[in-house]
């Protein structure tokens, strides 16, 4: 097996038993970026010194008897989440350049547990978006087909995970940019609960939805990544002070007298054959391995994708206010005044899908449209969450298809942003109420993999991190690579 | 349909400038993702509280102590437009 193939936890105990060095792993996975990203674009920015600089400190901390789930493991970020003195740009024109001089609170967790990062993953503009379409910058490839989207807005995250571009990664989630990309690379993807992980250091998007999370390729992954990252942190008002439980020693329990949910609500018309097969098939898994599959109703998911596109742009229009040219960022060379240079530089520094998205949430926000759009919008998110507050005390976890469809082409709805949004039809209600999911793969369609989510109560990662084992460890799906 | 007058006006409050092919464009896809979200008023939600954060927290304090800062070089050091220890803009005073 080469190297750059391994799960975080096989490099762990390679490099816990002095087998391989970080130093050797890192050099193996610039090689393979090096080789196979100028065909696939996942990565922005790759910091090849860096990284090699913090795999000799791993080694040398190890060789003083350092040890830990991701010391000397090297891992892709989001370019949402800010890096100290490497490049951040959220996929957007507007921050070209622009260093960050503080880290992400995630950034500092990993650099303290000994994680090497190598560089930054296409995204986006300001993870708005279903594909990576929308960079600034670039069109990440899907590794299964490069014809194809890789999903976002965590594309590129997903593709350098599905293409062994790195062991693990960095994503983030505001209506699914976490699982669908995950879901569309064939690879495991986890929201975390609003309030789990720190989103300091997160450039933000949406604040009542925004979570950081793992992407990596497998459950046992997943778990060691969220492990590294969970916790209250001062720095952000929304993380809870919630302990957290040990990750991987739930993972192994079995689904033996679990109850699991189907939304009906979720088995839709619109949905592609093979995905359908491939959810229902991965329900006879877990009847097999002992679960209770029973049928539950969440009424109201319709209105999610409605809701959703009302309150994360309203949202977004706030928090992008505060680019304007003034403190960092590009900054129009030629204006008369300061409202002209407000004005020509958001015009020039945006993409066309965040000056939608701003005008779409300005708009609900404006005098005499805030109660008949936000305010609306607000309301229909109780509904939402109580639907989910009733289903999960009727159950353990939910189990829903995480896309509709396989990868789409690129291109193929980039005119369309309506149409675009409903492939995200799926898991934006996830983030309305705050739980928790995560994407595992469960077959193939059409060449293309197809991805299921398991979905849990508020802070309960554990649990659908142990469904989502219980299946993996039946099943091959998760061992299934592009050809790249 | 959004009028050109309402796209413009929407685009003045968020501060950018639209090219006269935006403005059009606009008008149309906001109208169709609008007219999307309008199946909202299917549902009777007068009794129904809104839900602002899915995870409730309120009044999150910390103490009111000092503590470091980025120094002026680091708070600078992304600035289009530095003078001195400051932030250079156009005036904005007449």
């Amino acid at each position: 097996m080469n190297l750059h193939d391994l799960t975080i936890h096989q490099a762990q105990e390679l490099l816990a038993s002095d087998a391989v060095t970080s130093v050797s792993l890192t050099e193996a996975l610039l090689a393979r970026i090096a080789a196979v990203d100028t065909d696939l674009h996942a990565y922005l920015h790759v910091a090849s010194e860096q990284a090699l600089a913090q795999a000799q400190e791993a080694d040398e901390r190890r060789a003083r008897g350092a040890c830990g789930a991701l010391l000397g493991i090297p891992l892709a970020i989001k370019d949402v989440i800010c890096t100290r003195g490497l490049e951040t740009t959220a996929g957007s024109r507007i921050l070209a350049g622009f260093r960050p001089v503080y880290d992400a609170t995630v950034i500092a967790k990993l650099r303290e547990a000994g994680a090497i990062i190598l560089g930054k993953t296409n995204t986006d503009e300001f993870a708005m978006g279903s594909s990576t379409e929308n960079s600034g910058y670039d069109t990440t490839r899907n590794p299964w087909d490069r014809d194809r989207v890789p999903g976002g807005s965590s594309g590129g995250s997903a593709a350098a995970v599905a293409a062994s571009m790195c062991l693990g990664a960095l994503g983030s989630d505001t209506g699914g940019s976490i699982r669908q990309p995950a879901a569309y690379c064939g690879v495991v993807g986890l929201k975390p609960t609003y309030g789990r992980v720190s989103r300091y250091g997160l450039i933000a998007f949406a604040s009542s939805l925004d979570q950081i999370g793992p992407i990596v390729k497998d459950v046992t992954d997943a778990a060691l990544l969220l492990q590294a990252i969970v916790g209250h942190d001062p720095q952000d008002a929304t993380s809870v002070e919630m302990p957290a439980p040990n990750y991987a020693a739930a993972l192994g329990q079995g689904v033996a007298g679990m109850r699991l949910g189907v939304p009906r609500e979720y088995m839709v018309d619109g949905m592609a054959a093979g995905v359908r097969q491939a959810v229902e098939a991965a329900l006879d898994v877990w009847r097999e391995l002992g679960a209770d599959i029973v049928q539950v109703s969440m009424p109201h998911a319709e209105y999610a994708l409605p809701a959703y596109y009302l309150i994360a742009p309203a949202e977004a229009s706030a928090n992008l206010a505060r680019f304007d040219g003034v403190r960092y960022g590009y900054s129009h060379p030629d204006t008369d005044d300061i409202w002209d240079a407000f004005r020509r530089t958001r015009a020039v520094g945006f993409g066309d899908e965040v000056k939608r998205r701003i005008m779409l949430g300005t708009y609900a926000l404006s005098a005499g449209y805030y109660d008949a759009y936000y305010l609306k919008a607000q309301k229909v998110r109780t509904l939402i969450k109580r639907d989910y507050d009733e289903a999960l005390q009727q159950c353990d976890a939910l189990i829903a298809p995480t896309t509709p469809n396989i990868a789409f082409r690129i291109g193929e709805l980039i005119d369309d942003p309506l149409q675009m949004y409903l492939e995200d039809i799926f898991t934006l209600a996830l983030n309305l109420a705050g739980v928790c999911g995560i994407s595992i793969p469960c077959g193939l369609s059409e060449g293309m993999p197809v991805g299921l989510q398991v979905q849990g109560r508020a802070f309960d990662e554990a649990t659908i991190l142990r469904v989502a084992y219980a299946y993996e460890q039946a099943t091959d799906w998760h061992m299934l690579r592009p050809q790249v | 349909m959004l009028t050109r007058e309402t796209v413009l006006h929407i685009a003045e409050l968020a501060k950018l400038e639209l090219a006269e092919h935006e403005t059009s464009l606009y008008a149309e896809q906001l109208s169709e993702i609008l007219a999307y979200a309008e199946r909202l008023n299917a549902l009777d939600t007068d009794h129904i509280a809104p839900t602002a954060q899915a995870i409730y927290r309120r009044n999150v304090m910390r103490p009111d102590e000092p503590r470091p800062s980025l120094s002026p070089d680091e708070a600078l050091a992304n600035a289009p437009q530095r003078q001195d220890d400051l932030f250079r803009v156009h005036q904005i005073l007449d």
